[in-house]
């Protein structure tokens, strides 16, 4: 399926969306990933709804975009998108993390539909677009591979590995996206262990960097419109957020990063989503 | 022809299967020369990737590759490939069951000269407790040719665990890998030895050597995993030992999975294997395996000592 035309309101729309099934698969009483999923629920929302090409009826389809979600312990955000795109029902997410559950706690290549593979040991996800993106260049694929990771996970050493692989093979079907919060699951990223300064560092390893607002979906789109037309090397979105954006008890606080919702704080998000 | 070095015979296997089959890519990590990546390479430039000293990144564009319907196989040495990697392996490969085969390159005490930073005493013991993984260590460059064939018709993550260094066949060229399958190579009523990889060498010479003492049937167990313990009992039939022998750790390889597969109906056991210690440096192989108490000998000495002990 191509996608259909969305205006900015529309994908606003469903980015609103993925946050109400972000908050529906954490339910009440057991900890979920609500912080780092709503921060980059507008970029997921972008990809899903506006630039991936990808068919919800077959999603091992030949010539297809693919998304990895590097930073899959936020893995309801990836599943929330994939239940509105009509991988599977938006009712299964309540499901999620249940024993016998197709919706593990992290991605599963081989229990979901829709995902590419299995992500989560921070600092892999990078690694693993690199491999599809030589993977789909031998085949002659104008397709392209999409990495979301977070900005606290750029502490893995592995991460500057397939950066350096990446442009050193000119890999320009491969576009990153740094969901930069932060704040991670101990603290502020610049306290915990600074990742900065990102532009700098992207591009001294070879990458075309672009900065913006990661919760303006106008920036959203036109960024990854603009990844299309750079050639000869990798493109790295870096997307300012804010942890938790769009429930106003979550936004900015590093306790929300993994923790249960009570059924009072569940219906707040609710409301304030609707 | 015949060849003397499983490295050569991997890296030729690769470029002969390589023409008919254009899904096989290769990776090395700057070894590519001593893995014999190089041969695929030169081959096969487009389908061989470069990916400079990185093994951990090499490992997880090898599962994105499988991701994209290639047949990967990523090549290192086995503390690299095995070991760094294992993380990756894990995660990506292993739980999501790609089709990605590892070479544990230099595997064991082969690598003498390097000593115990590049001796992978535990590269068995790794990967075979890893769920989903397949484990191979051919006796030798004949059986390394049609282990690696059987690698690429299976579908699912293989790791590969190879010899550094020439030495003499012991199994016949051209005989059909079969994975889980062990081959009895002399018959023998008394004691069986169960062995591995160059060992099984040694394990012909043991009996040998014992002949009109004991009967000692020589049992070349090429999958680590997945082991049935049917086949492995089968396969020692009637005799009342076992004696196992490995280049490897004794804890975790080839002794402990044959145990594990016998512990329901038991049967008395001796492991010929390193001693849960790492390797050392060494100017020949047979010298740092004889250090470490690998040797014909070692084994004659554990059937003996079996043999007294029922």
């Amino acid at each position: 399926m191509g996608q259909e035309k969305r205006s900015i309101k529309e994908l606003e729309d469903k980015a609103r969306a993925l946050r109400r099934n972000v908050v529906l698969s954490i339910g009440v009483g057991v900890a979920g990933h609500l912080g780092g999923a709503c921060s980059a629920a507008d970029i997921v929302a972008a990809l899903y709804f506006y630039k991936m090409e990808h068919d919800p009826k077959d999603p091992k389809k030949e010539d297809r975009d693919r998304f990895l979600l590097s930073k899959g312990h936020v893995a309801i955000l990836q599943y929330a998108a994939l239940a509105e795109a009509g991988y599977f029902p938006v009712e299964d997410l309540k499901t999620t993390k249940s024993i016998g559950s197709y919706l593990q706690g992290h991605p599963d290549v081989r229990k979901t539909p829709g995902i590419e593979a299995g992500t989560g040991s921070l600092g892999q996800g990078l690694s693993i677009g690199l491999g599809m993106a030589l993977g789909m260049r031998m085949d002659g694929s104008t397709r392209k591979v999409y990495v979301l990771l977070g900005d606290g996970e750029l502490a893995e050493g592995q991460v500057w590995e397939a950066a350096m692989a990446a442009s050193h093979y000119k890999v320009d079907n491969l576009v990153a996206i740094v969901d930069r919060n932060g704040l991670q699951a101990n603290g502020k990223t610049s306290d915990r262990m600074n990742t900065e300064p990102l532009r700098q560092k992207w591009e001294s390893f070879g990458w075309k960097a672009l900065h913006i607002n990661g919760n303006a979906m106008e920036e959203v789109v036109a960024a990854l419109d603009a990844a299309d037309k750079i050639k000869g090397q990798p493109t790295v979105i870096l997307a300012d957020t804010v942890k938790g954006k769009g429930i106003g008890y979550a936004e900015n606080v590093v306790g929300f990063h993994n923790r249960a919702l009570t059924r009072e704080l569940y219906e707040q998000a609710m409301q304030e989503l609707a | 022809m015949s060849y003397q070095n499983q490295r050569i015979a991997y890296g030729e296997t690769l470029v002969a299967l390589g023409k008919e089959n254009k899904d096989i890519v290769v990776l090395d990590a700057d070894l590519g020369a001593s893995t014999m990546g190089k041969m695929f390479e030169a081959a096969y430039p487009e389908r061989h990737i470069e990916m400079g000293i990185a093994e951990a990144n090499m490992t997880s564009v090898a599962a994105g590759l499988a991701q994209t319907g290639k047949i990967p196989f990523s090549n290192s040495f086995a503390v690299f490939s095995g070991g760094r990697a294992f993380d990756q392996i894990r995660q990506t490969i292993a739980i999501g069951r790609l089709d990605v085969k590892i070479c544990g390159s230099s595997s064991g005490l082969s690598d003498f000269g390097d000593g115990a930073t590049h001796q992978a005493v535990e590269d068995m013991a790794i990967m075979r407790a890893i769920p989903n993984m397949t484990v191979l260590c051919p006796a030798d460059a004949n059986e390394t040719v049609e282990a690696v064939k059987a690698m690429v018709e299976m579908d699912g993550p293989c790791y590969i665990r190879l010899n550094r260094n020439d030495y003499p066949n012991v199994t016949e060229e051209g005989k059909r890998f079969t994975i889980g399958q062990p081959s009895v190579l002399r018959e023998g009523t008394d004691v069986a030895v169960c062995a591995t990889g160059y060992m099984v060498g040694l394990a012909l010479q043991a009996a040998e050597a014992l002949e009109g003492e004991l009967s000692v049937k020589v049992i070349d167990v090429s999958t680590i995993k997945p082991m049935d313990p049917e086949v492995i009992r089968r396969a020692i039939g009637s005799c009342r030992a076992v004696v196992t022998a490995e280049d490897h750790s004794i804890v975790g390889g080839l002794g402990s999975a044959i145990a594990e597969a016998l512990c329901e109906d038991p049967k008395p056991m001796a492991f010929v294997g390193i001693k849960d210690t790492f390797g050392c440096s060494g100017h020949t192989y047979q010298e740092v395996l004889a250090y470490h108490g690998l040797t014909a000998e070692k084994i004659v000495d554990a059937v003996r000592k079996l043999q007294r002990s029922y």
